[in-house]
């Protein structure tokens, strides 16, 4: 069973995200804020993040540098999902090594779609 | 001393002088910069100061007292308080290229070629005596110091014309280098200077050497004269007695402009008004030094010199006649210096006239000579202004020959200044009234100058021998009232100032009369309007001029380069058009090249000569007078439209600086909204993400648990309510922030508004299970606000805190005090406290969204911002301050009025 861990402040959104892995037969991880975030990746190593950008304590960037920084994490898909919606902000995403960019509010669908086909 | 010795020194000092000509013209060449200028010339200025001072006025001094100051007087006066007449014609002559005083009145009067001849002629005849009498200054005290002959000196010998020679050479190296006479000679007026300084340092030495050697200072001399019986120097006796000191002062007056010398310095070759102003007092300064010991030099060898040394000698013969052989050598190199730098200018000037006014138009208006040829024009200006120098320094030599015997120095000088203070009515009335024609400056030039003639000049060639003195005792053709020494029986007036008299009466009266009776021709009222308004039309230059004609542009170039040079011609035209937006494409040559050029020549070849050669090239329409009045006005007015687009144009930019800033602020307005509505939108999102994935989630999963559905459905709610909460708050803010609000003023209880607030909030206070305390003020306090807004700040206030504080042992106390002038609300709670350098940030709109580092926002993020915005519509401020030992206080102030 392929792992992903979910990162977001939001209460509601996390538990959306949450039931929905589940419900597509993937182990979930939450992590409510960025350090909580680093300690799951570096101990349970998932294979894909869904990485919520504005964060009260680490951003969501830093979180995906840390992860395409280090060897043996480097493989982990990172998915952003994030308010954020200007261009810049997107190319900065995939500039650090995000395989996909999603802006909120997005479609359950859609996103399932997406990260099933990545974990593939 | 040794004759030859003497020599040696003389054209020694010469040669230094030829030396400084040449490195300063080296100099300036090089780098355009001369010394300072303005004290080069207020001492060229002192070339007033000439071999008659310098030894003449101890003479002056000897026979009539303190009288001799006069002519210094004048000048002074004239320099201190005339400084508006100098600018003036500073300005007339610099803007219109004049070189001379000939060109000036013959300018005037609408460049005409008569009035510079008559002028020309005048000048000769009153000069040449004046530098005769130089050249004999010079062999005078070449004979004394070689000791030929102490006492009497015989005037006549070969030395004057050695000196004449040798002058003329130095004239002719630096006076004519360039045709343009308008041009400066930086190199003579620096020589000027330097014998300035020489010659007062030798009159200086002598003065101090009879005053202090050969006596014990200014009392000892004074006493010992009055001892002696010398009355003369005490009292004012002779010159005043018959007016002659006035005389001398008006005439000196007149002279300092209208010399020929004095105009050189003061007026062509300056180069820039402002030197006008050390003049001013360094010029005066310079002839009180040079005059301080006249009296005691004059006193001193009265008593100790034999009755038969000639008083004119004293300066030279005091030192010499006890033994100072390198003080007489320095005292006659002094008088060296004041009369050849008198001659060296006045030649200069004179024959600038001489050339430009009588041999000059001969030259061209002769069909036989060619002046189609740059270099034999240019040699024929040239060789006309040597011819000049020559043929001047010749009549000077023979005048002092055959007429000058009988005469005193200073006797010739006033005649000559007297003979030049014709000009001044003709000139002075030309500058200030446009009335004046040039019949009446012709006749009262003439006038003048006749009767100048006929009672100073006759009186003494009858001296001399030449002319029968019958006419002295009986009158011109046996005409009683016709005795040039008493003209119409006046006889009570001393020879200076009865000349003076009559002849200053005649010429004003003739300018006037003659005046009245005739009427100006259109170019003199042109030239006459350029005069008299000339501060008018600064900036006017190359407006149309008189020029309403047609000329081919390269007969203009032509012209031009043959007396100046192709390539100058050519830098001056393109650099001319370049300035004033002419095109030189075109055949026929634009109206102000033909003035410009016209002034270039005549700079060169004086302003009638000009006028007669550019007319050549050139058709002349015939323009009526109201025409050249009507382009006098147009230029007027071009210059009034120039000014006032100027000002126009500033305007412009200032508008246009104004436009720049209130856009930079609109698109800093512009950015910030951008901003905000991105923020907001931002803002937006999250709540519409949760609902629209719960929704979802509920629309695929209808198995879902009764309690997860339930949940969901919770969260969806919530969402939506923070979501209309947040769409709210952006509404009022923007509606606060555009001053759309308008404020409903009513009187407001503070204390109840506080205390509905915390029953609306008590929900929360209770979940949290908080404590809070309200202190209200200890009377009522009512105040005019809007209630609906003033609740809205205190609710966000209060909301703020209770979210801040912890749980359990969160506390908030609120304090409403009531001054005189204010009500103070104050929201204290014992939160985390605000970090110091964010205590106006939170007050910024979004300002949580943006900082990541503190709490996730669990509001919208524009409560404060909004409560800002309520305090400062009602007048009122809001800022945060710690409380210890931790926590925040929010105060907010409403005036009380």
């Amino acid at each position: 069973m392929k792992k992903i861990l979910v990162v977001d402040d939001d209460p509601y959104i996390l538990m959306s995200l949450e039931f929905l892995m589940k419900k597509n037969n993937y182990q979930v991880m939450i992590a409510r804020n960025g350090t909580e975030a680093m300690d799951s990746i570096n101990t349970l190593k998932p294979d894909l993040i869904l990485l919520d950008i504005m964060m009260p304590d680490v951003d969501g960037y830093s979180i995906c540098k840390h992860v395409k920084s280090k060897k043996e994490l480097k493989n982990i898909h990172v998915v952003f999902v994030s308010a954020k919606t200007k261009e810049a902000d997107i190319e900065k995403g995939y500039q650090l090594g995000a395989s996909l960019y999603i802006t909120k509010p997005f479609s359950t669908r859609d996103l399932m779609k997406k990260v099933n086909e990545l974990l593939q | 001393m040794n004759k030859a010795f003497i020599i040696v020194c003389s054209i020694s000092y010469l040669l230094l002088l030829f030396a400084i000509a040449y490195w300063v013209e080296q100099r300036f060449k090089k780098s355009k910069k001369t010394l300072n200028k303005s004290w080069i010339y207020a001492l060229s200025l002192a070339v007033y100061c000439t071999g008659w001072t310098y030894y003449g006025s101890v003479g002056r001094a000897v026979t009539n007292g303190p009288e001799f100051l006069s002519i210094y007087i004048g000048p002074s006066i004239m320099c201190a308080l005339f400084v508006p007449l100098l600018r003036k014609l500073l300005r007339i002559c610099k803007t219109q290229r004049i070189n001379s005083i000939a060109d000036l009145i013959s300018t005037r009067y609408g460049k005409n070629y008569t009035l510079g001849i008559i002028v020309t002629l005048c000048c000769v005849i009153g000069i040449i005596p004046y530098i005769a009498l130089q050249l004999k200054a010079i062999s005078a005290s070449f004979h004394i110091i070689t000791n030929r002959n102490n006492i009497a000196v015989d005037i006549w010998n070969d030395e004057t014309f050695i000196i004449a020679g040798i002058l003329s050479i130095f004239i002719i190296i630096f006076g004519t280098r360039s045709v343009d006479a308008s041009e400066r000679h930086e190199g003579i007026v620096a020589a000027i200077a330097f014998e300035s300084i020489v010659k007062l340092i030798a009159f200086l030495a002598v003065g101090i050497f009879v005053t202090y050697f050969l006596f014990d200072g200014f009392t000892s001399v004074s006493t010992a004269a009055h001892i002696a019986g010398f009355e003369q120097f005490f009292t004012l006796n002779k010159g005043f007695e018959n007016n002659d000191w006035l005389v001398m002062i008006l005439v000196s007056m007149l002279s300092v402009i209208f010399l020929p010398r004095q105009f050189q310095v003061s007026i062509v070759e300056n180069t820039n008004e402002r030197n006008i102003y050390k003049a001013m007092w360094l010029f005066p300064l310079y002839l009180f030094l040079i005059n301080l010991f006249v009296l005691p030099i004059a006193m001193g060898g009265k008593l100790l010199l034999s009755n038969l040394v000639n008083a004119d000698t004293y300066v030279l013969s005091l030192p010499l006649h006890f033994h100072q052989p390198i003080l007489g050598l320095f005292v006659y190199i002094g008088g060296l210096s004041a009369a050849s730098g008198m001659i060296i200018v006045e030649t200069i000037a004179l024959s600038t006239m001489l050339s430009n006014h009588l041999i000059l138009p001969v030259i061209f208006s002769s069909k036989k000579i060619k002046i189609d040829n740059e270099k034999s024009t240019v040699r024929n200006i040239i060789l006309s202004r040597r011819a000049s120098i020559i043929a001047i320094l010749l009549l000077a030599c023979l005048y002092d020959k055959w007429i000058a015997s009988s005469t005193s120095l200073v006797s010739i000088g006033l005649i000559s200044m007297a003979a030049v203070a014709q000009f001044a009515p003709a000139t002075i009335g030309g500058l200030y009234s446009k009335l004046i024609t040039r019949q009446g400056a012709i006749a009262s030039i003439i006038v003048g100058f006749s009767i100048w003639f006929f009672t100073i000049i006759i009186p003494s060639i009858i001296t001399a021998g030449y002319l029968s003195p019958s006419i002295m005792t009986n009158g011109l053709w046996g005409i009683e009232w016709l005795k040039p020494q008493s003209l119409f029986g006046l006889n009570t007036m001393g020879l200076l100032a009865h000349s003076f008299f009559w002849s200053m009466l005649f010429n004003i009266v003739s300018l006037v009369l003659i005046s009245i009776l005739t009427s100006a021709t259109r170019q003199e009222e042109y030239q006459a309007e350029l005069f008299v308004n000339i501060y008018k039309y600064e900036g006017v230059t190359g407006g149309p001029g008189m020029w309403k004609t047609s000329a081919y542009l390269s007969d203009v170039n032509t012209l031009l380069s043959n007396f100046i040079g192709k390539n100058r011609a050519d830098n001056l035209l393109n650099s001319y058009a370049q300035r004033h937006k002419i095109s030189l494409d075109q055949k026929e040559a634009d109206p102000r090249i033909i003035d410009f050029s016209e002034k270039i020549l005549t700079g060169v070849i004086g302003s009638a000569s000009a006028r007669f050669l550019v007319s050549n090239i050139a058709k002349e329409e015939e323009i009526s007078i109201d025409k050249v009045l009507s382009i006098v006005k147009e230029s007027q007015q071009v210059l009034e439209l120039n000014k006032e687009l100027k000002k126009k144009s500033t305007e412009l930019s200032k508008a246009t600086e104004q436009l720049t800033e209130v856009n930079e602020q609109l698109m800093k307005i512009d950015v910030l909204k951008d901003e905000f509505l991105y923020t907001v939108t931002h803002e937006l999102r999250t709540p519409l993400t949760s609902i629209r994935a719960l929704s979802e989630i509920l629309f695929d999963n209808p198995d879902i648990e009764e309690e997860q559905r339930q949940y969901y459905l919770e969260g969806i709610v919530k969402e939506i309510e923070r979501l209309s909460h947040l769409i709210t708050q952006v509404l009022n803010l923007e509606r606060y922030e555009s001053g759309r609000q308008k404020l409903n003023y009513s009187a407001v209880d503070i204390a109840a508004l506080i205390n509905e607030v915390i029953d609306s909030l008590h929900p929360l206070i209770r979940e949290k299970n908080i404590s809070i305390e309200f202190i209200p003020p200890d009377t009522m306090a009512l105040l005019q606000c809007d209630k609906d807004m003033i609740r809205q700040v205190v609710y966000n206030l209060v909301a703020n805190a209770i979210k801040f504080v912890p749980e359990n042992d969160g506390s908030i106390k609120i304090i409403c005090r009531a001054d005189f002038d204010e009500l103070q609300v104050w929201v204290m709670d014992n939160g985390k406290g605000i970090p110091v350098e964010l205590r106006e940030l939170i007050f910024d709109k979004f300002f949580q969204a943006k900082n990541q580092t503190i709490q996730k926002p669990t509001g919208s993020g524009l409560g404060l911002a909004i409560c800002k915005r309520i305090v400062e519509m009602h007048q009122g401020r809001i800022f945060v301050e710690p409380i210890s030992p931790q926590g925040a206080k929010f105060v907010f102030t409403l005036p009380n009025s």
